[in-house]
């Protein structure tokens, strides 16, 4: 009688036990399916590569000061600036980054460099999609930094900083 | 006779447009271009798609890689779930985390413990190139020790960061011409 008793006990045990397993047959996975689907979007504070950003006028925000390099704790970021000219005026500032270089592989993605920045130039934006062959490709320069038109990275070309 | 070079390996040029057309040349670049083309082929889709990684994570972006093989990212739909303890078994070694002074020469005995044919990602900025840590303690990128295929940026990279590495990585091992070996 004890036995019987102690069977059918164990039966409703593995038919409790499985019937969690069915729930879950029947529920949608979990899987991001990442390449084809992606996350709907990341937080919004996140930071990922970054962009030069530019004047709704098409003007260049970077005024080549080096606050970034400055406070870049993992040395990624490197300017090289030069005097604007009337005849050749780059940014609003007396002087424009001619070279602004930044290695991805180097930065830690802090945002340091975006709170330092006076004119708001520098913004990290959300692509998290960074990979490379080699260590050369992931040194950013200028023409992959700024963005292609004022406004593409994701951030209002009117703001004030 | 005059001796023709022998063609070169995976050119195939033809200016045959029928097979009574074709040339002793032809025949002969057919016959030692064709099967070798087809099984490399196959070979590096079979590589490619059973990558196993080495069980061994060095520091924070091991807890990225650990996400990247559970449920949500579930590495195992490129077939990459078996993350293997013995190097002897792996294919793919993901360099997680920064490496110090002392653990060069552990990762580099695990490298070459693994057997060929094999890749390496170097996850991460530390892996990389040292990242934020330019001192003394770190080696500045574990392609100072072993030779890196791909190397992924983020501090530490998303899970999808690391997939988009590995699937960069599989573009390689398809492509028989960019391969290491």
């Amino acid at each position: 009688m004890t036995t019987l008793r102690v069977r059918i006990r164990q039966s409703l045990a593995i038919l409790k036990g499985l019937a969690v397993t069915f729930r879950y047959l029947f529920r949608p996975p979990v899987t991001v399916r990442y390449p084809e689907v992606k996350r709907a979007a990341v937080q919004p504070r996140f930071k990922g590569r970054h962009w030069l950003t530019l004047y709704a006028d098409g003007m260049e925000r970077c005024v080549g000061c080096e606050l970034c390099v400055i406070v870049c704790p993992s040395q990624a970021i490197y300017v090289r600036a030069a005097e604007n000219t009337p005849e050749h005026q780059v940014s609003k500032g007396e002087r424009y980054a001619t070279d602004f270089q930044i290695n991805e592989l180097r930065c830690i993605f802090c945002g340091f460099c975006e709170e330092a920045c006076p004119t708001g130039a520098i913004v990290l934006g959300r692509e998290y999609e960074l990979a490379s062959f080699s260590r050369d490709a992931m040194i950013y320069t200028k023409p992959m930094l700024t963005e292609p038109y004022p406004g593409a990275s994701g951030r209002d070309p009117q703001r004030e900083v | 006779m005059a001796v023709t070079p022998p063609p070169e390996r995976g050119t195939l040029v033809s200016r045959a447009r029928s097979p009574a057309e074709a040339t002793e040349a032809d025949l002969r670049a057919l016959e030692s271009n064709i099967l070798t083309t087809t099984v490399d082929r196959v070979v590096s889709w079979a590589r490619r798609n059973s990558l196993w990684p080495a069980q061994f994570g060095l520091a924070c972006c091991a807890i990225e890689m650990i996400a990247t093989a559970q449920a949500r990212f579930d590495i195992a739909r490129f077939g990459s779930e078996a993350f293997r303890a013995s190097p002897r078994q792996a294919d793919l070694m993901i360099v997680s985390g920064r490496v110090s002074q002392k653990m060069a020469p552990v990762v580099k005995h695990i490298y070459e413990q693994m057997l060929d044919p094999k890749w390496v990602i170097a996850m991460g900025d530390c892996a990389s190139c040292g990242g934020v840590f330019n001192n003394y303690a770190l080696v500045q990128g574990v392609d100072k020790l072993i030779p890196v295929d791909v190397y992924v940026a983020g501090c530490p990279p998303r899970p999808e960061a690391l997939l988009y590495g590995f699937l960069k990585l599989q573009e390689l091992i398809a492509q028989p011409g960019r391969r290491r070996r």
